[in-house]
This record gives C-alpha cells, structure tokens and sequence, in this order.
C-alpha cells in the first residue's frame, strides 16, 4: 500500500467527492419534487395526467441509469437541446429517483385511510387544506423510511455518472488507475468517499425514522 | 313548530344499480333531534354522508337554511361548516394533539383567532370532562374519550346543526355511556341533531322523532312513543323485537 500515493491525490478525491455531492443532491431535490407532484396526480386520480405519470413511473423505473444518461447526453442535442455533463447527471438523476420518489410517497399517501379526507372535509377544510395540514404530514413520516433508502440509493447510482465524463469519484478513480495502475489505493479511496458521503445519509436517515415512530404521533 | 332547517326533497342515492336511497324527502326543524333506526345496509350512514355531500347523489336535492348543498360545488366547504359530522371510527387526526385537532378547521377554514378558539376549545373540552387531556395524543385516548374528542372538535365550528353516525358503534359498552351522555346534553342545550343509532334505549330517551328506514325507504316517521310502543308496519315491529330477549326456559334446548 502507498501511502504517500494516496495523500498525493486525496485533493482530487475531495473534489470529485464534492461534485458527485453537488450533482447528488441537486438532482435528488429535483426528484423530490417531481416525486411528490407525480404522487398528488396519482393520488387525486387527476384524469390524463395520472397516465402520463405512470407511464413515465414505468419508463423511468425500468431502464438503467446509464441508459437514461446516455440518452440526455447524446439523443438531446440532436434534437437541438445542448447538454453540458453537469446539466446531464442532475437531469439523469432527476428521471430516475423522480419515479422512485413518487412511488415512495404514493404509497404514504394510499396507507391514510380515506375517511381521514373525509372527516377533515366535513369539519369544512378545503381539500388543500385538508390535504395539507391532515394528509400531508401522515404520508410524509410513513414514507420517511422508503424515502431515506431511495436517497441512498441515488446516491450510490452517481457512480455510473463518469460515463458521460463528469468527473466525479468513479472517474477519478479510473483515471488514477489507468494512469498509474495503482488500483488497490484509487479503490480503497473510492470506497472511503462513498463511505463519507453515505454513512452520515444513513444514520441520520436513521434517527429519523426512530424520531417520527416514536415522537411524531405523541409519547 | 320551529322554524325549517334542513330539508331533503327525493334523495335518490344509486352506487352503480344497486338503489340505496330512494326518493326520501323529510324536514329536519331547528332544535330538533332525529334519530335514524333501521337494519344494517338499510342507507343510514349513506344519507348522512349524502347530506354532508361526502357522496355525490343520483337525484333530489339538499338544502340546509334554503342553501343547496350540491356534491363538487365551490361553497361547499362552507356549507360543511355549518353542519357538523361524527363518524363511527372517531377519525382525529393521529399527528396532532387533542387540542390542535380541534383547533385546526376554526383556524384554518373559519380564520378565527386562535386565543379565541383555544379558550374556547378548552371550555368545552371541560363540558365533556377531557380538559386535561388538551395535549394528550389520539392513540393515548381510549375510544370513548377520542369521541368526545370528535364531538367537540365538531362543535368548535359552530355548527347549525350535528350529524352522528353510529358513534358508539365501535365503543366498549361502558364508554357507550360517556358519549351518550354528551349528545344529551347537546340535546338539552338545543343542538339540531341527526343521529343515526342502534342504542334503542337511548333513541326512546332522546328522539324527538325516530325514522325508520329499510332498503332506501323511509317506512316509518313517528315520534319516539308510537314507534317503540306502537309501530305501524309490521316490518318496524320485527326489527324491534330483535333488541328484547326473553328470558329463556330452563330446559329449552339451543
């Protein structure tokens, strides 16, 4: 093991580390929102609209991140829409979690039983507020622990993001070892940086789940 | 008589063909309280629903105060606010506390302060004997005090008029009491009422009227002592002869 290697090119690891964290979490907040949308039209059954949401839930779920890159990368410009490789990994990421997202709070959604719509629309709420202040908060702490996964697992998928040259943890790594062949330490130091990144996700994904179980509904 | 309230002309309630209400026209009178009998699957808890348009409706009309409640229309969130509904299954809501419950529709729908509401919540909260359990969660309820709960959550809306729908249905028999004992109360202090039951000792206590309803019909309309002593079809006296036991002989085989 070299160490002195490893301390050399620690620099451009913390930078690739920052771009696959910039463009992770850039492109995960724009799936929360899509997520979130698409979930609303499929839950309030919004006619035409809830079948283009599953229509894209489909397409999106079912074809590889790589794929989905590929295509933003090289089909777009030929219709005319530039694409830089930033602008690409936050859109990729973006389709792909935007369905998983959706799925997530769907299925929050749908485990409030109706007659919670019901009894807030009686009490004279409009729908979005009874949406709002009833629905919402319940959906949201029951799809916490289906949304804290699906973070992880989007940050993981930034890996294949090196495949439309941005120059990211998986990149840098793959350039280190080609250039040098000194695989064993760009590996070991790959792991390490998904490590940071991840590890923080997951614990603090996990207090959460604990805080909403227990404190959310009282005791 | 008192002056009209709510008014149902030909209620006509279909779920695909299956007719759940057919043409049921009566009139409810400010301070009135009507209770709704009948076997189960008989269209009670529909027109409740129905009147509080959480259904839509296949003909007839509503009218609350010369208001028509129409199912999708824009006022109706006002219209709600003005009659009151108590569920079966008590249905706070589980993420607030008993006193954000209550709170939530006069500050959000109504706009009232909350000072006001909150004083006012808590007086009533103390009518039903819970003014300690303001901040208590749903679940830390047990079933009777979430209904009281619900009822006064429903009150604090200032509503013309209650509606309840098989409210101790799902309550222990000892908790049975403390809820009824509310609505009496609300009778006694001239709440409009429609209170769908299958405590029959407690309709005779506080109808002023009993309806009685089979497969979407209004079969009987009569004050509490003609139907319990006296009913009129000969349907009404089966039903009711199913809430009386004899005590049973001895050597009678089962």
């Amino acid at each position: 093991m070299n160490w002195d290697f490893i301390w050399e090119y620690l620099p451009l690891y913390k930078d690739a580390a920052l771009l696959t964290v910039k463009i992770g979490w850039l492109g995960i907040a724009i799936a929360i929102v899509i997520g979130f949308l698409c979930a609303i039209a499929l839950y309030f059954k919004v006619p035409v609209l809830r079948r283009i949401v599953s229509v894209y839930i489909e397409i999106s779920r079912n074809t590889p991140l790589l794929i989905q890159l590929f295509f933003i990368y090289y089909a777009l410009p030929k219709i005319g829409i530039p694409t830089n490789p930033e602008a690409c990994g936050v859109a990729g990421l973006a389709f792909l979690g935007g369905s998983y997202m959706a799925e997530a709070f769907r299925s929050g959604l749908e485990a409030i039983e109706p007659i919670q719509m019901e009894s807030a629309l009686s009490l004279g709420l409009e729908k979005s507020q009874a949406l709002r202040h009833v629905i919402m908060p319940q959906a949201v702490s029951i799809s916490v622990p289906a949304f804290v996964a699906n973070v992880i697992f989007l940050l993981k998928e930034t890996s294949v993001f090196s495949a439309v040259s941005l120059m990211d943890l998986m990149f840098t790594a793959k350039d280190l070892i080609g250039l040098y062949y000194k695989t064993t330490e760009s590996l070991l130091m790959l792991v390490v940086f998904y490590l940071i990144i991840l590890l923080p996700v997951s614990i603090l994904g996990s207090v959460l789940e604990r805080r909403l179980r227990h404190a959310g509904f009282g005791s | 008589m008192a002056e009209e309230l709510l008014k149902i002309e030909h209620l006509t309630k279909r779920f695909d063909d299956n007719t759940v209400l057919d043409d049921i026209s009566f009139t409810v009178h400010k301070g009135e309280v009507i209770v709704v009998v009948g076997p189960s699957g008989c269209g009670k808890s529909t027109m409740l629903r129905c009147i509080n348009a959480l259904e839509p409706i296949q003909g007839g009309k509503i009218t609350i105060n010369g208001d028509e409640i129409v199912y999708g229309s824009k006022n109706l969130s006002s219209l709600r606010q003005r009659i009151g509904m108590v569920f079966q299954s008590y249905d706070l809501f589980p993420h607030l506390n008993v006193l954000d419950n209550i709170l939530l529709a006069p500050t959000k729908a109504q706009k009232r302060k909350k000072d006001e509401v909150t004083k006012e919540a808590m007086e009533l909260l103390k009518r039903v004997g819970l003014e300690d359990k303001a901040k208590s969660y749903p679940r830390q309820l047990s079933g009777g005090q979430k209904q009281r709960v619900a009822i006064v959550r429903a009150l604090c809306m200032h509503p013309e008029m209650m509606l309840f729908d098989e409210v101790t249905a799902a309550l222990d028999p000892e908790m049975v009491r403390e809820v009824l004992d509310v609505m009496l109360g609300l009778a006694k202090r001239g709440m409009t009422m429609i209170i769908v039951t299958h405590e029959m000792q407690f309709a005779k206590a506080i109808a002023d009227r009993v309806l009685f309803l089979e497969n979407g019909k209004i079969i009987e309309d009569a004050d509490p002592d003609t139907f319990f002593e006296n009913p009129k079809t000969e349907r009404a006296k089966q039903f009711l002869n199913i809430f009386s036991f004899e005590r049973s002989k001895e050597n009678e085989e089962i």
